[in-house]
């Protein structure tokens, strides 16, 4: 039974939102209850942003997730904020990039992905967002990287269409890292 | 039809543009400018007004304007904004005008914050304007719900002539959820606007709309023919959920975001063997009375949760006329309590019900 509660946690600007709405997308496509909800305010580009995600084959109740399935840690202040909302034996995937410490909880199965060196020898570090995704969807299996092509390929549209391979790029590099170095 | 990611702000105001809005007057404010904003881009592919005023006020006289005029006409705010609008909406129930008004609640009172409240409760279910008067107000739970309830919304504010408020809170607009805007909702049998100012083409005398009346006596006629507006209302649209009330030992009345973690608290406390049930209110006015009747015999006190410091409390008394205990719980000023933080209050209301 499917049943993932996800937070997103980062700096603005590094595409959290766009992670979690992703994967809300990929829900909808394959017909799974989903709610998506920001964290809203007087947010900016460089302050701390998150999201948090439900997908579900049951309805989705609470929005308010207290205790994650998984946690995307994209910056060091999110660390601290976040850890202690993954549940026991839940899951935490860091942007070791960013983020120098590892997390202080030993009940949970922690990933360390250095996101943004992956993304800038791919050539452009705004993809670290999708090598993030790419490495939960090594580690879950809940979607296929070409459900996530699909609906970016939409988003996009033809004007951004070219931005297309170095996602694809992302995410695959994602996939392959959990593949080498946490294989199941 | 398969179901769409939205965003709660923008199917709010797609499923506007489905029932057939033709004029949106509105001026920005959080947590609702996602609304404007799509419909400012879409209002005139369905070829309607999209017009952003220079306040609040101006806002609502212009959408009393279109209203006489015979258009199905919205606007939408957030609580400080809806604040403003009062007196507009205050002169739409005198002078009985349909309208839809979507107040997506944000924190008070005053300017307050920005994040998701329900704390405009009494303003909304009491009038919020001066003199004898309600508004219709809905309070849905999830983006299906919200969308549909729009749809109807138009419906019963021409059915009856009078404003009709989606109650939600910030979260609802800023959450994204599966929604299919196209899906059947209930349709009313709507008289034809006979006293709408659309010129009298020199065939009928000259129609007039106002809620002026210097005449005490003709005064108090209006305001008994609106009493018994409201009466009818209150008989034919209160409209209510009832979730696992078999059994149950304690039911929580709760609405839109508030209704839904209490559904995660209510699957948490079922594990330990406890049975609560929900009253969910969909209509905050009419407040659903009648659903007080349905509680079991099994129940042995009510608990309101509110995201506010206890306002729906007062209806839920009202309703429950004295037969059970009621308790409370609430957060407030934006903020949102998890579903551990429900399932602790039921078992403090059930354990102090067990010492009397």
């Amino acid at each position: 039974m499917i049943n993932e509660k996800i937070i997103c946690a980062g700096f603005g600007g590094q595409g959290v939102m766009l992670m979690g709405q992703l994967l809300a997308y990929a829900a909808n496509e394959h017909n799974l209850n989903t709610l998506w909800y920001p964290s809203y305010g007087p947010e900016t580009r460089g302050g701390t942003a998150n999201c948090s995600v439900t997908i579900s084959e049951m309805k989705v109740n609470s929005p308010v997730i207290s205790q994650a399935d998984t946690v995307f840690v994209m910056n060091l202040p999110s660390l601290a904020k976040f850890e202690g909302k993954v549940k026991p034996s839940g899951r935490i995937l860091i942007n070791s990039s960013l983020v120098d410490k590892k997390t202080e909880r030993t009940d949970i199965n922690a990933y360390y992905i250095p996101a943004n060196e992956i993304a800038l020898k791919l050539g452009n570090p705004r993809v670290a967002n999708m090598v993030m995704i790419g490495a939960y969807l090594g580690l879950t299996k809940l979607f296929e990287k070409e459900t996530i092509i699909k609906l970016l390929k939409k988003s996009f549209g033809e004007e951004k269409a070219h931005l297309i391979p170095i996602n694809d790029a992302a995410l695959q590099a994602g996939i392959d890292y959990i593949e080498e170095n946490y294989p199941q | 039809m398969a179901k769409v990611m939205m965003k709660g702000n923008e199917a709010m105001a797609l499923a506007a543009l489905k029932a057939g809005c033709k004029a949106f007057f509105g001026y920005p404010i959080t947590p609702q400018s996602e609304l404007p904003e799509y419909l400012a881009k879409h209002m005139p592919k369905y070829g309607g007004v999209f017009l952003q005023a220079e306040s609040e006020v101006a806002a609502i006289n212009m959408v009393y304007g279109a209203s006489g005029a015979g258009v199905r006409v919205m606007t939408s705010s957030s609580s400080p904004g809806i604040a403003l609008k009062q007196e507009g909406i205050s002169y739409m129930a005198g002078a009985e005008l349909p309208a839809v008004i979507i107040n997506v609640m944000r924190g008070g009172p005053g300017l307050g914050g920005i994040q998701p409240s329900q704390a405009d409760y009494k303003q909304i279910t009491r009038g919020g304007g001066n003199g004898d008067y309600y508004v219709i107000a809905y309070a849905p739970e999830d983006l299906q719900e919200t969308v549909n309830v729009i749809k109807e919304a138009f419906d019963v504010a021409d059915l009856y002539s009078n404003p009709v408020m989606i109650a939600v809170d910030g979260l609802i607009g800023q959450m994204m959820e599966p929604v299919d805007v196209d899906m059947e909702v209930s349709k009313r049998e709507l008289p034809e606007k006979t006293w709408a100012t659309t010129g009298t083409q020199g065939k009928r005398p000259p129609v007039n709309i106002n809620s002026l009346y210097l005449d005490p006596l003709n005064l108090e006629k209006h305001a008994l023919k609106l009493a018994e507006k409201y009466r009818l209302i209150k008989e034919n649209e209160q409209r209510y959920e009832l979730v696992n009330m078999d059994g149950a030992e304690l039911v929580i009345v709760a609405f839109g975001t508030m209704a839904r973690i209490v559904r995660s608290a209510i699957e948490l406390l079922s594990e330990e063997g406890i049975k609560v049930g929900l009253l969910r209110p969909i209509t905050i006015w009419p407040f659903p009375e009648k659903a007080f009747n349905e509680i079991p015999d099994s129940v042995k006190g009510i608990l309101s949760c509110e995201l506010s410091t206890g306002q729906m409390i007062d209806d839920v008394k009202i309703a429950n006329n004295g037969r059970l205990p009621v308790g409370f719980f609430g957060r407030t000023g934006g903020m949102l309590p998890e579903p551990e933080e429900i399932v602790s209050a039921v078992k403090a209301m059930l354990g102090g019900l067990k010492h009397e």
